[in-house]
């Protein structure tokens, strides 16, 4: 039988990604001249991982390259190397090429050899350097450092023996692998007369010698976990010659501990996912989650369905039925949140690419820049966070770019001569309040309007509130850099952050202060998969329309309505005139309502511009689960999706910024 | 309601063919009978209101929710150029899935009424004659005898397969 490894390989493509991710942050982390040596553990145990799996996958650039940067990491794991800012630049580039030849043997392109030669040439270089003799780097396995013994820490829960368990089997088995010595810990003993004969109060720690594998010794335990806090450590050469004197066992208060944490973190062989582990997680597809999410969406309409039918119910039953009724209601809810929650992550996922941004782009600006991160922990949907890393990114650009100065200037200023940029998360209501902020020099109001006339956005004669100067950063092609860099000022910016945050449903403001710096606001939908609606109906057709695209919903007068062109029907709002779209005759239903003022005007708000959706009548407003029309239809001009109503219809849901366009197109046409 | 709900197994798509008999519900239209691979049904139900959807061809009603999915319902005797007929308590659903490069796609046939299951030999199948009008025999695979009546068998990737039918007026079938 031949084991078919390709199926592993999404797998190991994306743990390696992951693994790089941290690999990279640890790497920010890591203090040039006083390195944590837990941190250069991390590092190590990334690259180790990526190495052994490159090498069963049959990768074989990756694991050498890998190999040759794992060497270089064990060197300033056993201090033999000092971390300087080099070679920290080193690893750092390291983890971009790495990124590199993931995605390329993932996409199955080629790998840019030249780039890969010289960088793993620049580590063999470094190693070099240090004074020792290179290792040898033509093997891509094998040829990793034994550890020269293990320190296993063995701490049996009370319970211990009620299980089944023999501690001195297990210590028996240990000794096949190696010369042991077996130190016991007996400070939880209790007093004779309070001792327990049936349960287990003693821990053990081992010196185990030699170098046996981590599985082997894993395997001695087998049927002791969760049973048991193990800790097992592996003694480099280094550490071997500060063992630990047998007295200090004694102050090992293991069995406080939460039972798993230890098991878990100090785990799996490759310890990329560490944090992952420690707080006992699973990896599911999100195709699963999504099925999840549909069952539940169908429990919720038909627990809808019955609350209908409750209050129709008589009889001896009826009462009872009625309190199950709003039992079942409450939990559903419950279920629907928890399983929501499911597709939430934290936003750090997002927040994580900065540093290593940010570092870059200030050395090459010749800016001296803090980042702060704060509200990393703050949860949003998958789909949310994957498409709000571009506009973030490009926020942070334009404030190191455009908003931070250089420290000459800062400091005649009176100011720090390192500027901060600082992006903030929260929960606001049922939305995400994403800031990203500067204390640079904030907008200039002069140069933008003096832009704006330039770029004929507005006319010379205009006079613009502050807050209206502001909103011109948003307009398509204006872009203030006084020279073009390669980092912003393309003038391809605001205006398409502003468009892909307000594809998401959410909203970008600025504030700013001259000298003081800018913040820019964004909120976003906690989900993509429900939405804030209003119902309206037209016809006997019940349509959503998203709540945050609606700005007021009026009955207008006859007298109120405007024609021009014989087609085209516009009313005043708020000092300007917008169109009506009439509804009805986009979506070619038949309406209660024909005159304007028999029914209801919508102001909504899409794709930028303001517009009346006629209506026959608004029905009420509710939280819809969206649905894909695109499964068994396709795609429809102006349909966002479709939702399935408390009374198990379906309901259609507009999507404001298609159906601008589509209905401008059949006005001009 | 004539729901009577029948979970059918994922469509092997036409693995069975080389077995002689295959098993074929048969549904009415009018006069007429018309047949499809049961392993391609995956439910009948009654008729209920459909939503409609914009710009949509004639003879796709509109949608429903089927456990959770939204399906789009087709009107048969639209399709096939049938005369139109009411829909009444006993108007069918019968929901019908096929595999497309995109995956497995789900929609509803309005009939008058299902009839049966039959078994029928794969060496009975006529080809369809040439007929004048090409619309209703491009969904037709063939005709059998059955119980001396004239069994029409559908082809269901073509009555769903290609754009115009289920797919939409703008852009292409997902």
């Amino acid at each position: 039988m031949t084991l078919d490894l390709t199926q592993f390989h999404d797998t190991f493509f994306e743990e390696s990604f992951e693994a790089l991710d941290t690999m990279e942050s640890a790497l920010l982390e890591l203090d040039v001249g006083a390195p944590d040596p837990e941190t250069i553990n991390d590092i190590f145990r990334v690259a180790h991982s990526i190495k052994g799996g490159s090498a069963t996958f049959g990768f074989g650039d990756i694991a050498s390259f890998t190999h040759s940067l794992e060497t270089l990491l064990d060197e300033l794991r056993a201090g033999r190397m000092a971390v300087s800012v080099s070679i920290s630049d080193l690893l750092l580039k390291s983890v971009d090429v790495l990124r590199e030849m993931l995605r390329a043997v993932q996409a199955k392109l080629p790998v840019d050899a030249q780039r890969v030669a010289d960088l793993q040439f620049d580590l063999e270089l470094a190693i070099a350097r240090r004074g020792g003799e290179p290792q040898s780097t033509s093997s891509s396995a094998g040829t990793e450092t034994r550890p020269r013994g293990w320190r296993i820490r063995f701490h049996p829960y009370r319970e211990f023996f009620a299980r089944g368990n023999d501690p001195v089997r297990m210590l028996r088995e240990l000794a096949t692998l190696g010369a042991i010595e077996v130190e016991a810990d007996a400070t939880l003993l209790p007093a004779l007369s309070e001792l327990d004969p049936q349960a287990c109060h003693l821990g053990w720690t081992i010196h185990l010698a030699g170098g046996a594998a981590e599985e082997a010794i894993r395997e001695v335990f087998d049927w002791a976990t969760g049973e048991c806090d193990l800790q097992i450590e592996r003694l480099g050469p280094w550490a071997a010659e500060e063992r630990p004197a047998p007295d200090t066992v004694a102050t090992l208060p293991e069995s406080s501990e939460p039972p798993h944490a230890n098991l878990l973190a100090r785990g799996s062989a490759s310890g990329i996912s560490a944090d992952v582990a420690a707080a006992g997680s699973i990896r599911v597809s999100v195709e699963k989650i999504d099925e999840l999410m549909n069952t539940v969406g169908e429990l919720v309409i038909t627990q809808a369905m019955l609350s209908q039918l409750s209050p129709l119910l008589e009889g001896p039953g009826a009462e009872q039925l009625r309190s199950g009724l709003a039992q079942l209601e409450r939990n559903m809810r419950e279920l629907q949140e928890s399983v929501m929650r499911v597709r939430m992550l934290p936003i750090s996922f997002v927040f994580s690419r900065f540093p290593r941004m940010v570092r870059d782009l200030a050395q090459r600006l010749g800016k001296q820049i803090e980042l702060k991160l704060t509200g990393e922990h703050t949860e949003l949907d998958k789909t949310v966070l994957e498409k709000i890393g571009d506009p973030l990114v490009h926020l942070v650009r334009n404030c190191i770019d455009h908003g931070i100065e250089t420290p000459e200037v800062r400091v005649a200023a009176g100011k720090p001569a390192a500027g901060t940029v600082h992006l903030d998360a929260c929960h606001r209501g049922g939305t995400i309040a994403v800031e990203v902020g500067d204390d640079g020099a904030g907008l200039d109001r002069a140069r933008i309007l003096a832009k704006a006339r330039e770029r004929g956005l507005i006319a010379p004669s205009d006079t613009l509130s502050d807050e209206q100067v502001h909103e011109l950063i948003f307009l398509p092609g204006f872009s203030t850099a006084e020279h073009t860099t390669d980092l912003s000022g393309r003038g391809v910016g605001m205006d398409v952050v502003r468009r892909n945050i307000k594809e998401l449903g959410g909203t970008i403001d600025v504030r700013t202060e001259r000298g003081r710096g800018s913040r820019f606001l964004i909120t976003l939908p906690l989900t993509l998969a429900i939405v804030d609606g209003q119902t309206v109906a037209v016809g006997t057709e019940t349509y959503i329309v998203p709540l945050t695209s609606i700005i007021e919903s009026l009955q207008l007068k006859p007298e109120q309505v405007n024609r021009f062109g014989g087609r085209g029907e516009l009313f005043a709002f708020r000092g300007q005139y917008l169109p009506v779209i009439r509804l009805h005759e986009i979506f070619g239903v038949e309406p209660r309502a024909r005159a304007l003022h028999q029914g209801l005007v919508v102001v909504v708000e899409g794709d930028g511009r303001r517009v009346g959706l006629f209506v026959d009548d608004l029905l009420g407003q509710q939280q819809v689960v969206i649905k894909s029309l695109e499964t068994n239809y396709g795609r429809v001009e102006g349909v966002s999706g479709a939702t399935i109503l408390g009374d198990g219809s379906v309901a259609l849901i507009l999507d404001l910024p298609g159906l601008v366009r589509f209905a401008s197109l059949r006005i001009a046409a | 309601m004539t729901a009577a709900k029948s979970e059918a197994p994922q469509p092997p798509a036409r693995e069975a063919a080389g077995s002689a008999a295959r098993q074929v519900l048969t549904f009415v239209l009018g006069d007429e009978t018309y047949g499809v691979d049961i392993l391609r049904v995956q439910e009948i139900r009654g008729w209920s209101a459909v939503t409609k959807i914009p710009q949509a061809p004639a003879h796709v009603l509109g949608v429903l929710n089927l456990r959770g999915s939204i399906v789009p319902i087709v009107d048969l005797r639209m399709r096939l150029a049938l005369e139109r007929a009411e829909y009444t308590s006993i108007t069918v659903i019968i929901v019908l899935s096929v595999q497309s490069g995109t995956g497995r796609r789900d929609f509803g046939v309005v009939v008058d009424g299902v009839s049966d299951v039959v078994d029928v030999d794969e060496a009975e199948v006529r080809p369809p004659p040439e007929l004048g009008t090409r619309a209703a025999t491009d969904f037709i695979r063939g005709l059998v005898p059955v119980a001396e009546r004239m069994l029409v068998l559908l082809d269901i990737d073509r009555l769903i397969g290609d754009a115009a039918s289920v797919g939409v007026a703008h852009g292409e079938p997902a």
